[in-house]
């Protein structure tokens, strides 16, 4: 069967709790001795790493959050000295300050084998060639499903993002047999593949797609153009990057390394713990991480937590496909924005203007619009003037962004209010 | 010696311009000169105007980011190469021009354009030297 490691994949659930209670009474206390930051955050909760027993305590301990991470930015939550630590990731902050995370050595390991899970599962073993087009670099997607592949030992050909002539003749040339991107990047390819009618010259017979919501809808579409079964894969730079829950051939939900990551679905408003079956935001604990040791790190996704017996032997439980989110984060181009950078940006830049995002999907890339209202000062009887001041903006948008977005002036009030209250966001995307 | 154009952003959506000009018709505005210069996401609506303090606070109070600036408003001979005598000054000053645009008044003898340089100051002082008559803005209301 496609396992990569069915002794704790398929582990007996009273077993895996037990292990879990074990694992989260020696993190708490890693993390009560090295993270003086959360230490604080536990004492003011009024709890001690005794009080901590079993797995079935987890609700005593307080929150992380994305402001936690700000506040201890940037090396208030690492959990090593500098010396034990040995890579850097990253993804974008609500603000101007981006989410700095770390990993020791066997903090990589424990990944490469949350996404070697995962490409098992999606059927890859060591006679397949892996095609990774996530991007690489402080993006989670490139590096984790990179170090899968490797030891899962398959043949990993690392394309990163982008050139899809390049892409696509790798993809036939040297028979890819499993892909790995973004789901609407997937879906671009296989019209390209369509068009310049290679579809017989490959050899794809699985994809393991993610960092961005899509629909089973969309999947049957990338399933049918590109012959292959498609697998969704869910994940955060927080908690790990890609592989903190994976699918597996009966496509109805993602398996959770529970070995690694503790979950929880809570009430995003109060804070509770809901029963299993609840839909809410779902919240993570990293059991057995060194360098970067969140508990209770609020993700702000929304789904539904299940653990009914699955037919590919898995115990581990199971996450929905998401819901949405508990906060305002959009996913463009697989990259996470939040209006409050866009605003840091025209703070930075002396406007309190106005501004509403308008996203869309054109020829299954994202593309962003910011609509930004024109004040005196930014206004002048020369259109080269106004043009600077355009492209200047279009440029920091970049810088803290990561990606490219057309900038457009509008007049004063010309974004539409609903009851006095500026519609920030417009996603015309169907996925 | 320079006149008051007042510059106005107009969306480039249809019906803006229309809706501008209409608000300076109900102020019962006149335009003496006019030009639009235009991207491909907006406008800027420049005017001289027999009122230019009532055409700015009318087109403000309508909701309209409106700019004043001074400009140059220069006579020249009615014939082949008048204008290029004029740039030719002001280029051998070093004054930039930054955009001009040309109008038509009832007078058949001279054309008249709008200058805008960067150098008000400078233009003035070498047209004159040249002799180039420059339009004051009483003239050029009462046009």
């Amino acid at each position: 069967m496609n396992y990569y490691q069915p002794q704790i994949e398929c582990m007996p659930k009273d077993e895996m709790k037990k292990h879990q209670s074990e694992l989260l009474i020696r993190q708490v206390r890693h993390v009560w001795d090295n993270v003086s930051y959360y230490k604080d955050k536990m004492i003011k909760a009024n709890v001690k790493p005794d009080d901590i027993t079993s797995i079935d305590d987890l609700y005593k301990l307080p929150f992380v959050t994305k402001d936690d991470l700000r506040e201890a930015y940037p090396y208030g939550l690492l959990g090593v000295p500098i010396k034990d630590a040995v890579r850097i990731q990253s993804t974008s902050g609500t603000t101007g300050t981006r989410v700095v995370a770390f990993y020791t050595q066997h903090d990589i390991d424990l990944w490469d084998d949350c996404c070697a899970r995962a490409l098992a599962a999606a059927g890859s073993t060591k006679e397949d060639v892996v095609q990774v087009s996530y991007g690489y670099g402080l993006f989670t997607g490139g590096p984790g499903m990179n170090g899968g592949s490797h030891k899962l030992g398959s043949l990993t050909l690392p394309m990163s993002s982008g050139f899809t002539e390049r892409q696509l003749q790798f993809m036939c040339d040297l028979s890819a047999t499993v892909l790995c991107c973004t789901p609407s990047y997937a879906e671009y390819l296989a019209e390209t593949i369509e068009e310049s009618g290679l579809r017989n010259k490959i050899k794809l017979k699985a994809g393991i797609f993610g960092a961005e919501a899509w629909s089973n809808e969309m999947r049957r579409r990338i399933e049918e153009k590109l012959g292959i079964k498609a697998y969704d894969i869910y994940g955060l730079t927080e908690i790990t990057g890609p592989g903190v829950s994976f699918e597996c051939s009966e496509q109805t939900g993602m398996h959770i390394n529970e070995d690694h990551f503790a979950a929880e679905i809570i009430n995003p408003d109060t804070g509770e713990v809901l029963p299993i079956g609840s839909k809410g935001e779902i919240v993570f604990t990293c059991l057995t991480k060194q360098a970067f040791p969140l508990l209770r790190y609020r993700t702000r996704d929304i789904c539904i937590l299940s653990h009914n017996d699955c037919s590919c032997g898995r115990t581990l439980k199971k996450m929905s496909r998401l819901m949405g989110r508990s906060d305002d984060m959009l996913i463009i181009k697989g990259v996470n924005v939040f209006p409050s950078q866009i605003e840091t940006v025209l703070i930075e830049y002396g406007l309190s203007a106005n501004y509403q995002l308008v996203i869309d999907r054109k020829n299954h890339t994202d593309t962003l619009e910011v609509k930004v209202e024109l004040n005196p000062d930014m206004f002048s009887d020369t259109v080269r003037a106004v043009e600077t001041r355009e492209r200047e903006l279009r440029e920091k948008i970049k810088n803290i962004l990561g990606i490219d977005a057309k900038v457009t002036l509008v007049a004063p009030k010309a974004i539409t209010r609903s009851e006095g209250k500026a519609v920030r966001i417009i996603d015309n995307r169907e996925i | 010696m320079t006149v008051e154009q007042l510059s106005v952003f107009v969306e480039n959506r249809p019906g803006k311009l229309l809706e501008a000009l209409e608000t300076l018709g109900d102020a019962n505005v006149d335009l003496r000169a006019l030009s639009l210069a235009d991207t491909s996401d907006f406008g800027i609506l420049r005017i001289i105007v027999d009122s230019p303090s009532n055409a700015f606070n009318t087109l403000g109070e309508a909701g309209f980011l409106v700019k004043s600036n001074d400009v140059l408003a220069v006579v020249i001979g009615d014939k082949p190469g008048g204008l290029a005598a004029i740039v030719r000054i002001l280029s051998d000053a070093g004054v930039n021009i930054e955009y001009t645009y040309a109008f038509v008044a009832h007078s058949r003898d001279n054309a008249y354009v709008i200058l805008r340089v960067d150098d008000n100051d400078e233009a003035i002082k070498v047209l004159s030297k040249n002799d180039v008559t420059l339009l004051s803005s009483k003239e050029l209301y009462s046009m």
